[in-house]
């Protein structure tokens, strides 16, 4: 190949990335540079904002006992939320793995929910049939979690194909040295699952940490009752979008990253200790 | 008798699971009085009240209930439309040519999947408001004409990526240049990961909410989901039945979509670690 034809081949590949290009300078890297400058001021939409440095931090932190209520309603949230997802996830993945013909059909009607649990609709449904759970703040956050539990198809598909990675030998192997099958599941199945297991932790925990709509609606937009639902997102959404205040909401939003990347920065370290990937010693 | 033990577990579980949905549906033809007062959840109703789906065919807010569905319709189809047009051509890029930041971009793109959009969604608001485009539909289209949806883009790569090699090589020979590659050979066999990008995305901005929350303002561009929450500010006990009516045909879309591609959305999963 020719130096110009070389040259040339470079040229389309650019002409191929041009959409995605300009939206990754105008829709990513240009507003995630302002809302993090944005943090730093008292932006309000309307009028030019000032800089006011890291008063916005300051006052969330010290001044907002409400933002605290948020942070603490979305780590329960996710710390009851993601476990118990996984859970069911991985308990009807093993149901289903066994050769039949049925399986296709069972693993398709399992995940259904995934699909339908983020609507508005079916968050309704949800506020409808536990109405009285909804009203009592002891209880209106486990009202979310289950509509988050429910939506268990979409890990438990991975795992299921993550199962049937695991080579027969080594079960027949545990049955051979009289493993029961509780002994088989924490000796066999979950080290050697444990690389899926941590993929579709570090997923679900990312995700419930922005989950918006299902508090949304069971609240009505408030995060009520006495902010029992005030999920980080809807405050969020609270300060920016229904009182502007803007640049108070960008702090927020670069707290969020913040924490999230915290997280998973300790998920990943946690994971040497016990994610076991098949070759490795 | 274990087979039919194993079915049987497998049954029960999915009727708990699907209970609240079936439970949706039978309620959608409950008179009002009967949905709120139904503390045991039946699925038999005592008095028939089709009357709901009258009520939602009248509209919501003074508004046809059909502007709400096209509007869902204009929206998601515009969605799909962008997402599969402009995430082929970044993924031909990635995945079959050759250039300079490659590594650089394609590291980049992987590392938006992960960013929550929280930090993105007030300076694109302010974009849009200063272009004048609040409370129109290009909020919600435009981006995804430009590729913002940086999964799709590594679900085409995954897929391209499988596809021999040799294809291009008997293209180059037959005097095809990258352009003709893609439009004759990598495109159209790309189909499935097309097709899964193009389900997925109609699914989840049918269901979207947020931004559409934000960007929408008026009830004549309102979608379906935003009309529904009308029914959770505004409707006495009374509208109980039309709001579960109208729950039911927003989620019929989805559910066309589930029974024709399931096997399609599975696998879509299964293979890529897709989450809802």
């Amino acid at each position: 190949m020719s130096k110009s034809t070389k040259a040339r081949g470079q040229g389309v590949a650019y002409l191929f990335l041009s959409p995605w290009v300009i939206g990754a300078l105008l829709l990513t890297i240009g507003p995630m540079l302002a809302s993090l400058y944005l943090s730093f001021t008292d932006y309000d939409l309307f009028s030019t904002p000032n800089w006011i440095g890291l008063e916005n931090y300051r006052r969330l932190i010290e001044d907002d006992p409400r933002f605290l209520t948020a942070i603490w309603v979305t780590l329960k949230y996710v710390a009851l939320s993601t476990p118990l997802k996984l859970v069911a996830a991985l308990a009807v993945a093993m149901l289903l793995n066994r050769a039949s013909r049925a399986q296709g059909f069972y693993r398709s009607a399992f995940y259904a929910p995934s699909l339908l649990g983020a609507s508005v609709a079916v968050a309704l449904v949800w506020r409808v049939i536990f109405q009285d759970w909804v009203a009592d703040p002891d209880r209106s956050l486990l009202v979310i979690v289950t509509l988050a539990v429910w939506q268990f198809g979409a890990p438990m598909v991975i795992f299921l194909a993550g199962l049937k990675q695991i080579p027969k030998e080594l079960y027949d192997a545990s049955a051979v040295d009289g493993a029961g099958w509780w002994r088989t599941l924490w000796s066999v199945t979950i080290p050697m699952l444990s690389p899926v297991i941590f993929f579709n932790l570090v997923l679900e925990t990312i995700h419930a940490f922005q989950a918006f709509t299902g508090a949304f609606v069971v609240s009505g937009g408030r995060g009520g009752p006495s902010d029992s639902t005030l999920f980080y997102t809807l405050y969020l959404y609270q300060k920016g979008f229904t009182e502007y205040r803007m640049g108070y909401a960008s702090a927020m939003a670069w707290l969020l990253v913040l924490v999230i990347a915290l997280i998973t920065a300790l998920l990943f370290r946690t994971a040497r200790k016990w994610v076991f990937y098949a070759g490795e010693r | 008798m274990k087979r039919l033990g194993w079915h049987g577990v497998c049954v029960v579980l999915l009727v708990i699971l699907l209970y609240p949905v079936a439970w949706l549906l039978v309620s959608s033809v409950k008179p009002a009085n009967e949905i709120l007062s139904d503390m045991t959840l039946s699925l038999v109703p005592d008095r028939f009240a089709f009357g709901n789906y009258t009520e939602v065919f009248k509209g919501a807010a003074g508004i046809d209930v059909w502007t709400f569905l096209s509007n869902s319709m204009v929206i998601s189809v515009g969605s799909v439309i962008g997402n599969v047009l402009s995430c082929a051509l970044a993924a031909y890029a990635f995945a079959w040519l050759r250039f300079r930041l490659r590594g650089a971009m394609f590291a980049f793109m992987i590392g938006t999947i992960m960013l929550p959009i929280h930090v993105l969604l007030i300076p694109q608001y302010t974009i849009f408001q200063r272009l004048g485009m609040i409370d129109s539909f290009w909020p919600l289209v435009l981006p995804k004409l430009l590729a913002t949806d940086a999964f799709f883009i590594f679900l085409i790569v995954q897929f391209m990526r499988g596809l021999p090699r040799e294809l291009g090589d008997a293209a180059r020979i037959d005097g095809c240049g990258p352009i003709q590659t893609f439009r004759y050979v990598v495109l159209p066999l790309s189909k499935p990961a097309l097709v899964t990008t193009a389900i997925f995305t109609f699914i989840w901005t049918w269901n979207d909410f947020l931004s559409q929350l934000i960007y929408l303002n008026t009830p004549d561009n309102y979608t379906l989901p935003l009309a529904l929450r009308l029914f959770i500010d505004q409707t006495s006990e009374t509208s109980y039945g039309a709001m579960m009516a109208m729950s039911v045909l927003t989620l019929l879309p989805i559910a066309l979509f589930f029974f024709a591609f399931q096997r399609f959305l599975v696998q879509g999963v299964a293979t890529t670690g897709m989450n809802g």
